[in-house]
């Protein structure tokens, strides 16, 4: 508890600092590779801030960890492999998208089973309720009903809009 | 002196806050109207109450009187007046003031503006928001108290957060909250019809405004917000899907469903549950809203520790709210008889269509907000939920909506058929599949999930202007007709023209931005230039002044095409030595065709300065969307309003003339 306060104070101090994530001299001379980094760097998260990216932040760890990510690149390694270099030292709280595992199949699935829930559940709604209507009216009905309508046309005397 | 004052108000009005809350409900019960009128005199002599309240903070903000521990924490005497002022609401005590005073706005309002309410709806309309008082005054008296001092007092204060010391983030949280806590108005009016045992087309009809007022305020509070991201953090960005972006963007979701299942509410009185039920969860996400920012448990599980006693209250108020009004619901909502029947394609079954899938969008971003909470409590690995994972769940929930939203106004109510709503949207078809063809053709066809996203856009904004032009009959009548007919048309089909056109235009300034952005990250000194999205950028200068209360380093960039200089963006760094904290104000050069925006970052070894320059196409679009969403919204409110007091007078004379 005791660490909270400089860790919250680290990203208050971060969130406020001028956020010029990626400096010019962090960046690749390729620009292909320097582009992969970049894309690599967006679905990674700086794990002292709130909920930004490496490439946003300017926290000295995100600056740490785009390096790492520039390193791998230079050695030859995959995205594939750098995001699992990346994952191997700092945990799954790295990813933005979390990965697909038994704890966040819940998370993954829900917002699909909760639309088709929901689906079902309104238009269930709606049948029932059609089914309670009454049927449709039969052409003799019809007939009757507009004989009616057209003598309402004539209101009898005494009825005049109050 | 004036503190207490303050604090001395603050407990008069919880006192009158509970009085109206008891008295208007037996009243209501009894039939007894002078009961019933204490709901009235309530509310307003509660809003007179917390007003002197929040007036008495205000001076002390104004005149600095550092005895006043907040003050002191949160001001500065090298602050200008107006972010002295908005210093007041610039920390936790008095934004929860601030919170409590639009609440007694909105009861005061429904007490005078609400005369065709009918009375002993509107006395427990007006018990439910003093019961909502009652809570929150006491969150504040005994867990918040704003107006406690300090002894000794400070010979200076702290200083306002500079990042909160700009216009947008002065203006942010008053219109946030306005759009919050307006919707207890809506939580209010479901529980009176819970305890009513009655939800019409009147109801609706009273109740419409209401939701439309908190929805304005809401739209217009998270686009302040996103547009003050976009130009103060510094990287560019305006939606990061952070937690407390998360938590206003949830009760704008349901509210906006709720909107619309009230309009079906209001015409059919169909979907009555439904909407109640809208009602109550919406108010309970503003409430989630506020304890997610206010107890700063989503930082981490461990700083809502930090101050427990907080933290739990709002979470008692929310659990009372939220539980008391989802109780009342399943013990009396079945006693409300549910409406018209009509068939799956219909206005309703679009509007069902379109409930679903927001419901089951705002249901996404609260498991993505709240999961990795869960994951940390239950004590295994922590995990991330960023924007890609919303990319993946969120937009295409939301993309059907979109698409969906231009048929839905076509079709008719209770029955129609697929083709005949499509045929009304021949021409918008052909307009958004230009839109996506061009946009293809001049991105070079790099982005195709992009282009579709722009014709979707125009098909929306076409669908909405093709409302008008058919209901004016254009081309088809005399010029004059039409001019007579759009003149007579009621302002709640410009409500839905506009809302819906701003949501066009929101989404095409998203996908712009988004698809096609430049970026180039360099180091520049004065005198040194480089290409970047068609112009040759020098910078001209860096230069060091001072402000009221910081110091600057202002940079001067020239964006020229060959010998004429186009435009010249300021990009500026500040430091604020009262907080010790330095902010980024990055330069903007705004039109409807794209933002050229530039940002200035530290000087480093070599003596050169980090700059950042983006281009942003059609970004200024998504501002601009949000301004009309709102304005569309503003019109259905002025136009329902209108109508909710001629209704309830026709219908007061009808029922007049029919009783014996």
């Amino acid at each position: 508890m005791k660490l909270l306060k400089p860790i919250l104070a680290v990203c208050l101090f971060v969130m406020a600092a001028p956020a010029l994530a990626v400096e010019p001299s962090e960046m690749l001379r390729d620009p292909a590779l320097e582009a992969r980094a970049r894309d690599i760097s967006e679905h990674l998260r700086c794990v002292v801030c709130q909920n930004q990216t490496i490439d946003d932040s300017n926290a000295p760890l995100a600056h740490d960890m785009r390096l790492l990510v520039r390193e791998r690149l230079m050695a030859g390694d995959s995205d594939r492999q750098v995001i699992d270099y990346i994952v191997a030292r700092y945990g799954d709280f790295v990813l933005l998208r979390p990965p697909w595992q038994p704890d966040t199949w819940a998370l993954w699935i829900a917002p699909f089973a909760i639309f088709a829930l929901a689906l079902l559940g309104l238009f269930s709604q709606v049948r029932r309720r059609s089914e309670a209507a009454p049927p449709p009216l039969s052409a003799d009905e019809r007939r009757r009903l507009n004989q009616l309508l057209t003598n309402a046309k004539q209101p009898p005397p005494g009825t005049g809009v109050s | 002196m004036i503190p207490e004052i303050g604090r001395f108000a603050l407990i008069l009005a919880l006192m009158i806050a509970l009085a109206q809350t008891i008295l208007p409900l037996i009243g209501a019960a009894r039939r007894d109207a002078r009961a019933m009128a204490f709901g009235d005199v309530g509310a307003i002599a509660q809003l007179f109450f917390v007003g002197v309240a929040f007036g008495c903070l205000m001076i002390s903000f104004a005149v600095s009187d550092f005895s006043v521990e907040v003050v002191a924490t949160n001001s500065h005497t090298s602050q200008p007046l107006i972010y002295r002022l908005a210093g007041t609401w610039g920390n936790h005590e008095g934004s929860m003031l601030l919170w409590v005073l639009i609440l007694a706005v909105f009861g005061a309002t429904v007490a005078l503006l609400g005369r065709t309410i009918p009375s002993t709806m509107r006395a427990r309309v007006l018990a439910t928001q003093g019961l909502i008082g009652v809570g929150f005054l006491a969150f504040l008296i005994f867990t918040s108290n704003p107006f406690a001092r300090l002894d000794p007092a400070p010979l200076q204060g702290n200083g306002l957060n500079p990042l909160l010391q700009d216009p947008g983030l002065a203006s942010h949280p008053p219109m946030l909250y306005l759009g919050y806590v307006g919707f207890s108005t809506a939580f209010s009016f479901a529980v009176a019809a819970l305890l009513e045992g009655r939800a019409d087309a009147a109801w609706a009809r009273h109740a419409r405004p209401w939701i439309l007022a908190a929805w304005v305020f809401l739209t217009t509070g998270i686009a302040l917000g996103s547009l003050w991201a976009y130009y103060e953090l510094g990287w560019g960005g305006w939606w990061f899907w952070d937690p407390v972006e998360n938590a206003s963007l949830m009760p704008w979701l349901l509210g906006t469903a709720l909107l619309h299942s009230a309009l079906v509410m209001e015409r059919r009185e169909s979907f009555v549950r439904w909407t109640l039920l809208l009602s109550i969860l919406t108010f309970s996400l503003s409430l989630i809203g506020t304890f997610v920012v206010r107890s700063g448990v989503l930082t981490s599980v461990h700083a809502f520790a930090v101050d427990p006693q907080r933290g739990v209250f709002i979470l008692l108020l929310l659990g009372v709210a939220t539980g008391g009004g989802l109780l009342l619901y399943a013990l009396r909502a079945n006693n409300l008889r549910s409406g018209a029947p009509f068939s799956i394609v219909s206005r309703e079954g679009s509007l069902i269509l379109n409930n679903a899938l927001i419901v089951t969008a705002m249901a996404t971003v609260f498991i993505g907000t709240f999961y990795p909470l869960l994951i940390e409590l239950l004590g295994s690995d922590r995990i991330s939920v960023g924007a890609p994972f919303y990319a993946l769940t969120f937009v295409p929930l939301v993309a059907p909506v979109l698409a969906g939203m231009a048929v839905g106004p076509m079709l008719k109510w209770r029955s129609d058929t697929l083709a005949n709503g499509l045929r009304k949207l021949g021409w918008a078809a052909i307009a958004g599949a230009l839109a996506g063809l061009i946009s293809l053709v001049l991105t070079g066809a790099r982005t195709p999930v992009a282009a579709v996203g722009i014709a979707l856009a125009v098909w929306i904004m076409a669908a909405s202007v093709s409302i008008v032009a058919k209901r004016i009959r254009i081309g088809k009548a005399p010029w004059l007709e039409s001019t007579r007919l759009a003149l007579a048309l009621p302002r709640t089909v410009y409500g839905v023209v506009f809302a819906h056109l701003g949501v066009g235009l929101l989404l095409a300034g998203l996908v712009a931005a988004n698809a096609w952005k430049q970026e180039l990250t360099s180091s520049l000194q004065p005198g040194e230039s480089l290409r970047f999205a068609g112009y040759d950028v020098q910078m001209l200068s860096v230069t060091t002044g001072t402000g009221s209360n910081y110091e600057a380093e202002r940079s001067v960039l020239s964006f020229s095409h060959g010998e004429d200089i186009a435009f010249l963006l300021t990009p500026e760094r500040r430091f604020y030595p009262d907080r010790e904290m330095q902010t980024t104000e990055a330069s903007v050069r705004s039109n409807l065709v794209a933002n050229t925006y530039a940002a200035l970052g530290e000087r480093g070894d070599d003596g050169k300065w980090t700059v950042r320059l983006y281009r942003h196409p059609l970004a200024i679009w998504i501002w601009l969307g949000a301004a009309i969403m709102a304005l569309g919204g503003a019109l259905s409110w002025s136009g329902g309003l209108r109508s909710a007091t001629t209704a309830s007078a026709k219908s007061a004379v009808m029922a007049a003339a029919t009783s014996p």
